[in-house]
């Protein structure tokens, strides 16, 4: 292969002076700065660029813009492994490394290419057929197979080590699309003195003007708009950066692309994403031209007529020399005219009987051979496109070929302006869809409101750049905008019936969708659109369908023997273009997306040889490794420790609101399911809380501090919502009531003195403390001051032990956690983590997340006595629903294992000895422990009232390890159950 | 994405709000006893293809619960009032 042999001597848009190394597949190559991968590649005469998704056709280029269906390519390695890019948007960047894809084991040979001989079975719905009837256990055995063989590119599976950045900007008016419209709109925008935003996908502004040639009118008045728009410092040019998504408010999602220009630098972020929220939005987005449907129309060397101009112009490549246009419009002529100024013999195959004269005229002074009322119908070659079948008047003929431009009209990109509903609405003239009425703040125009002529353009983004800045209130007088006319005629054009005489011809050629898929759906019923798309996966691939949409349209509309906007067109939805998830986390990933919290005493744990679990966002001391090897062994070390000396437990993440006011205890009367309203002063109280469907809410602690105030405590897990509720019932359903409440979680730290020696330690650490049972009862209350922060403690105890929880100011925590752990030191005092936290809250009977599991009722949980003949609170009248008061419903039960060597599990599911270990059973463990009381595991379970009878037997079963254990029903409180450990 | 104008903070991102659900059901007094009423009240409402008031609360901002009217078909936002002064 010849250094870049296509490439012509002079003119482009690239700069010569800058070569630029890449590779393909291994293969060294050069290009220049200025290049797309795709026009370095046609440069350097490649033609075969990938393979269909499918069929593992030969695949070349098509475009040269993000319609690109076919020239996909995947970059990088490792973590930075990005597959689907479409070769016609990358910028040529030093050192670019391209993989082809969809081929094995090369791409000139493809093991798979034989699918092609399989075609009959691999139409539309094969795979349904095949394996979803009575045939449908084979699917088991292909599935991985057929897994393997679908599909384009690999992802990578390493973590991608770049940067990506997320940010909000705001324009007065946005613009999308850099083309003559959108810079037309821009100026006249920003001259009535609007702030301006305008995006472009390429790396040069232009659009379409760049596929003139390069030194001619376009080129001045292209230099001339972005030297007046450079002029503004209220002019925002965002080249490299696609519009992906338009969102409510007028917020429009982009995504910028790295300068391709050297190497990344440090720091510097791959790709950042915009949320652009604008006033007014100018859609200038263009339109796509439309390939052209014949037997094995999607061979290398195919090309759309734009794109090919596009090359020849822009890049200084000539793709072939050997050319066939065939259009049904007038636009493709100038490809044509362009090609044989640059030196290539061409035929013009126009499927209309009677092109327009003067270009007829026009090609016959240049040489460029006409043949009229004539289609392409057939084309040869494998790898690279050597000839086509011609069927003209007179009758079918052979042309040499190496290059054949199709033109089948264009269809205006309305995907982003449907975005927010704004529905397409079918051009007759134009034989495409352009945006129906838009509300008062957007505005269309050019090629995407179907004006293809280049001074159309102008004029229309001139008006709608003037309008979109009235809106925002911006109407200082603009002049009227330079004219450019390019000699384009525009005359009416012909609808192209598809046809195909043999061989594949394809609507969609990155979902390889052919005529004969789209007829099938026809025949079988699946006609309508969205049908179709689904039936024949049309339109579903990374590029959305953007070339193929309107080929599958028509030919369905003609099946029907109905027109194009009754056959309707399918929703079009964000993303317009492919966006990576990195780049839409931007910088919150891991920690950054889910942040730790860490209590005061974070530091502490971890030199005190703590092993840490994450508890939702909290880290929590999980076990300390000075008290076992692991963390099974740990566990019930520190449990006995707490059992027979003293424990030291961090709990600070609980919930903490402060509640004052007038009415609060009024308040916490009707939140709480059980009293409140007596609560002495200097005592605290446990309570349930309900929702409004009489489900248990969350649970927790209050001390009433003074009359009209309480501290109330939360689980650690509803802190969040329980706040909000009770906000919630005070701004919406009580105004009335005079009581204010604050989240106080954070300036509290908190920490749990538990065991008998619980008291002995306390008096240690507050020498001046009086902790006589009579002074601190349980459920008792001291405030005071500690080393000038405030201090509450509370004797409330959750592990079944005579307690203490001391709250103190956090800036106070780690020393006051020092302070208890040295006083302690005789009395054994050791600190222990949640897992042994919650061991001994099983093993006492107390219930927590596991149990109230928001299915579960006061009843259920054993805690219906609280609340006795009471009413008027939250949840009271719907938890006496019958079904919720049902005798079979499930409620809480203790279990013990009494299987030797055996355990229980928590998710077992129960069942009745003898009763088949199938289905549901009739009810669950929830949480287990070993249990030193009993030397044995126990649990909490919910099962079925009727058969929870206290000492007969259950069958505990855990699928996952092939397990089963027999189990016998007792109370919940394994221990202590007169509370005798607690008072005193 | 919306936006939404906080009466107490101003215009704020959606993101700085919890959705607190339907506005226009009315809440029984705390001690009716009536289930059928109670059981409007949580299971029983409307999804309308138009304006539609609903509670949201400005959780990282005042945490005042709000009212607000949206049109469920474009999302247009029309009035913001505080909860404790607008009851249905």
């Amino acid at each position: 292969m010849n250094a870049q042999n296509k490439r012509l001597p002079g003119g482009g848009r690239i700069d010569r002076s800058y070569p630029v190394e890449f590779s393909f597949d291994g293969q060294k190559m050069a290009g220049y700065r200025g290049d797309t991968l795709a026009s370095a590649l046609l440069a350097n005469g490649v033609t075969l660029v990938g393979r269909s998704f499918k069929y593992h056709r030969p695949r070349g280029i098509l475009s040269a813009g993000p319609e690109e269906p076919n020239a996909l390519v995947t970059l990088g390695t490792a973590g930075r492994r990005e597959p689907n890019l479409p070769a016609t948007t990358l910028e040529l960047g030093e050192g670019m490394a391209a993989e082809s894809q969809n081929r094995w084991p090369s791409l000139a040979f493809d093991v798979q290419s034989v699918n092609g001989l399989f075609a009959p079975f691999l139409s539309a719905g094969f795979y349904y057929k095949t394996f979803m009837g009575p045939t449908r256990r084979a699917w088991k055995v292909y599935e991985h197979f057929i897994r393997k063989a679908a599909g384009l590119g690999r992802a990578g599976t390493e973590p991608d080590p770049d940067r990506y950045e997320v940010r909000h900007a705001f324009a007065d008016v946005a613009i999308v699309g850099g083309g003559p419209a959108g810079l037309s709109a821009a100026r006249a925008a920003a001259a009535a003195g609007a702030r301006v935003a305008l995006i472009e996908q390429d790396f040069l502004l232009g659009g379409q003007l760049l596929a003139e040639r390069s030194d001619g009118a376009a080129a001045s008045w292209l230099n001339q708009i972005e030297a007046e728009l450079k002029s503004f410092d209220t002019v925002t040019l965002m080249k490299r950066t696609s519009a992906f998504g338009v969102y409510d408010g007028n917020v429009i999602g982009l995504v910028e692309q790295r300068d391709q220009v050297g190497p990344p630098r440090t720091g510097e972020a791959r790709q950042t994403v915009t949320l652009l929220r604008a006033r007014s939005i100018v859609f200038a987005t263009g339109a796509i031209e439309r390939p052209m449907v014949f037997a094995n129309n999607d061979r290398p060397g195919v090309m759309l007529a734009s794109a090919a101009r596009t090359y020849l112009n822009r890049f200084a490549v000539l793709p072939g020399r050997k050319v066939i246009v065939t259009a049904v419009n007038d636009g493709a002529w100038r490809t044509a005219f362009d090609y044989a100024a640059a030196g290539a013999e061409v035929t013009v195959a126009d499927l209309r009987a009677a092109p327009p004269t003067a270009l007829v005229a026009e090609a016959a002074r240049i040489g460029v051979t006409v043949r009229t009322a004539t289609r392409i119908v057939d084309l040869h070659g494998g790898r690279a496109v050597r000839g086509a079948t011609l069927a003209g008047p007179y009758g079918q003929s052979e042309a040499a070929c190496d290059l054949v431009c199709v033109s089948g009209g264009w269809s205006p990109t309305v995907h982003l302006t449907s975005h927010l509903g704004v529905k397409p609405r079918y051009r007759e003239d134009i034989d495409g869809f352009v945006p129906g009425a838009f509300p008062a703040d957007r505005f269309g125009a050019g090629a995407m409101m179907g004006n293809y002529a280049t001074a159309d353009a102008i004029e229309g983004g001139h008006r709608a750049g003037v309008e979109a800045a009235s809106f925002c209130g911006k109407s200082a007088p603009v002049s009227a905008p330079s004219k450019l006319d390019l000699g384009e005629t525009i005359t009416t054009m012909l609808r192209e019936i598809p046809s195909a005489q043999g061989g594949k011809a394809f609507v969609d050629f990155q979902m390889d969708v052919t005529t004969k898929d789209v007829e099938l759906a026809h025949r079988e019923g699946y006609e309508a659109v969205e049908h179709l798309k689904r039936y024949t996966t049309l339109g579903m691939g990374t590029d959305q369908g953007k070339t193929s949409n309107f080929l599958a349209l028509s030919a369905m509309a003609a099946l029907r023997g109905a027109t194009v906007p009754e056959t309707g067109t399918t929703t079009f939805r964000p993303p317009f273009t492919p966006v990576a998830i990195g780049a839409l986390a931007g910088r919150a990933t891991g920690h950054h997306f889910k942040p730790f919290r860490r209590t005061p005493m974070h530091d502490l744990h971890l030199a005190n040889g703590a092993d840490m679990l994450e508890v939702g966002l909290w880290m929590r001391p999980w076990f300390y490794k000075q008290s076992g090897a692991d963390v099974n062994e740990a566990y019930v070390a520190e449990m006995r420790n707490v059992r027979q000396a003293a424990g030291l437990m961090d709990i600070s993440t609980l919930g903490k609101i402060d509640v004052q006011g007038p009415d609060a205890a009024t308040f916490l009367d009707r939140v709480y399911a059980n009293g409140f309203a007596k609560l002495p002063v200097g005592r605290a109280r446990y309570g349930v809380m309900l929702r409004d469907d009489g489900i248990v809410f969350d649970d927790g602690t209050t001390t009433r501090l003074a009359e009209n105030r309480f501290f109330m405590t939360t689980s650690t897990a509803k802190a969040a919502d329980v706040l909000s509720r009770l906000e919630f019932l005070l701004d919406t359903a009580w105004p009335e009531l005079r009581v204010a409440i604050t989240s106080v979680s954070d300036e509290w730290a908190a920490m749990s003195v538990a065991g008998p020696k619980s008291r002995a330690i306390l008096g240690a650490a507050f020498p001046s403390l009086d902790v006589s049972n009579e002074a601190l009862p349980h459920m008792g209350l001291h405030e005071s001051q500690w080393e000038g922060c405030a201090l509450r403690i509370v004797r409330l105890s959750y592990s079944g032990e005579r307690a203490y929880e001391i709250y103190v100011g956090a800036t106070a925590g780690e020393q006051l956690w020092s302070r208890l752990l040295e006083a302690g030191r005789p009395f054994d005092l050791k600190p222990y983590g949640v897992e042994a936290l919650g061991a001994l809250r099983v093993e006492k009977g107390h219930v927590a997340g596991p149990e109230i599991d928001g299915r579960t009722t006061l009843d259920d949980l054993g805690l219906g006595r609280m609340v006795g003949k009471r009413s008027s609170f939250v949840g009271d009248v719907l938890r006496r629903r019958p079904a919720l008061l049902a005798p079979d419903r499930q409620r809480l039960v203790g279990l013990e294992c009494i299987e030797d060597g055996k355990r229980l599990r928590g998710g077992a599911i129960l069942f009745l000895p003898g009763e088949k270990a199938h289905g549901h059973g009739r009810g669950r463990i929830t949480s287990v422990t070993f249990s030193p009381e009993r030397g044995h595991y126990v649990g909490l379970a919910l099962l079925a009232g009727d058969v929870a009878t206290e000492g007969s037997e259950v069958v505990a079963v855990y699928p996952m390890k092939a397990e089963t254990v027999r189990a016998r029903i007792v109370s919940p409180v394994f221990l202590d159950p007169q509370g005798e450990r607690l008072h005193g | 994405m919306l936006r939404i104008e906080c009466p107490c903070c101003g215009p704020r991102d959606h993101d700085e709000f919890r959705y607190g659900g339907d506005a226009s059901v009315s809440r029984p007094t705390h001690d009716d006893p009536d289930p059928e009423a109670w059981y409007a009240y949580v299971y029983v409402r409307k999804n309308p293809a138009g304006l539609h008031r609903e509670f949201w609360q400005h959780v990282i901002g005042c945490r005042q619960w709000l009212v607000v009217e949206r049109d469920t078909r474009n999302h247009v936002v029309s009035s913001v009032t505080f909860a404790r002064t607008s009851r249905a």
